[in-house]
């Protein structure tokens, strides 16, 4: 089977929507108690498609806080995205702006890192459409289950489910990491980076991820640069 | 919720879109200057290594253990398996066991 066909796009998709359940099962619910109907909810999560962001939004609905402040807090909140893409063009197959357009809607943290850590040189159009299409359907169908049945999963349960979205960023990262110290060092110089931010509370997190990314991938890349330089020429 | 809360959405599905659409489009058929592209070559494993840590500590605000041992068991099971997969239903059947237990 074509390796970069919507299928297997669909499938490599399948660990985000089974990450985004729990998530949007939950936002579904919180929606419902802080008064928006079912359609309120799910339009949400069909027009924004933000997780953090929409979680935060919530927060100041129910605090009252003026939208034009609920929207600049959204742009804030994903202003990584602009990164993130940027380095994700690189890997993507020349395409028509407008399709680009589309499949670009369904860019979240994770459908970029499944993307980008393709092994693939290119990454076909089809393929993104598939990783995007299973992740955002898991993410609306969830909000409005979560709303209609407005409880959530046994407590055991949801709480393993906390760590799926997590359990696949490592399951992406780790094997990008055997055989590459760069790949360890851009994950560890941004981890820490990051964690310092965290603890001391000088940046809330999506700047503080942004930053963090930054940061890393430009110091290691002097760095390597720099030894790349000092080896002497033909070697 | 009135008609101020549809206005929301829209505003935010539009500052939403345009992180992620921009580049896409803005760059497509665009040749980067080396350093720029090598930098843009960095960020998918530097964004994980910061979406991992130190968030994936507190899936479970109140308690740290749980992270730790979702951290530890999503590593080794990355490290044994090269398989996403694996690695998410792994971990989750294991905390799932860990927390019926405790």
């Amino acid at each position: 089977m074509n390796n970069n066909s919507f299928v297997s796009g669909m499938k490599a998709g399948i660990s985000i929507a089974i990450g985004y359940f729990p998530v949007a099962l939950t936002f579904g619910l919180l929606a419902k108690t802080t008064g928006l109907s079912i359609l309120e909810a799910t339009a949400m999560s069909i027009f924004v498609y933000a997780g953090a962001a929409q979680y935060m939004s919530l927060t100041l609905i129910s605090k009252g806080v003026d939208p034009i402040l609920i929207v600049l807090n959204t742009f804030v909140v994903n202003i990584r995205h602009f990164l993130m893409t940027a380095a994700l063009n690189e890997k993507m197959q020349s395409e028509k702006r407008w399709i680009k357009g589309i499949y670009a809607f369904g860019i979240t943290d994770e459908s970029f890192s499944v993307l980008a850590t393709q092994k693939e040189k290119k990454i076909a159009t089809p393929f993104a459409f598939g990783v995007a299409i299973i992740a955002y359907s898991s993410w609306v169908v969830f909000t409005a289950v979560g709303h209609v049945i407005g409880a959530n999963l046994p407590a055991f349960l949801q709480a393993a489910m906390s760590i799926a979205l997590y359990a696949m960023f490592v399951g992406l990262l780790v094997p990008s990491m055997r055989g590459s110290r760069k790949v360890v060092m851009l994950a560890l110089v941004a981890a820490i980076i990051n964690g310092f931010f965290y603890w001391t509370g000088l940046l809330s997190t999506g700047w503080s991820i942004l930053v963090a990314t930054l940061a890393s991938s430009i110091f290691i890349e002097i760095i390597y640069t720099k030894r790349g330089k000092n080896l002497p020429k033909g070697a | 919720m009135g008609m101020w809360y549809w206005w929301t959405i829209l505003g935010m599905a539009v500052v939403t879109y345009i992180p992620r659409a921009f580049p896409l489009t803005f760059l497509e058929g665009k040749e980067l200057p080396p350093v720029i592209s090598g930098v843009l070559r960095n960020i998918p494993y530097a964004v994980l290594g910061a979406l991992i840590f130190p968030a994936i500590l507190y899936v479970q605000q109140d308690n740290l253990l749980f992270g730790l041992i979702g951290t530890v068991v999503a590593f080794s099971l990355a490290f044994l398996f090269s398989n996403v997969m694996v690695v998410v239903l792994g971990t989750i059947g294991v905390l799932a066991i860990y927390s019926l237990l405790f």
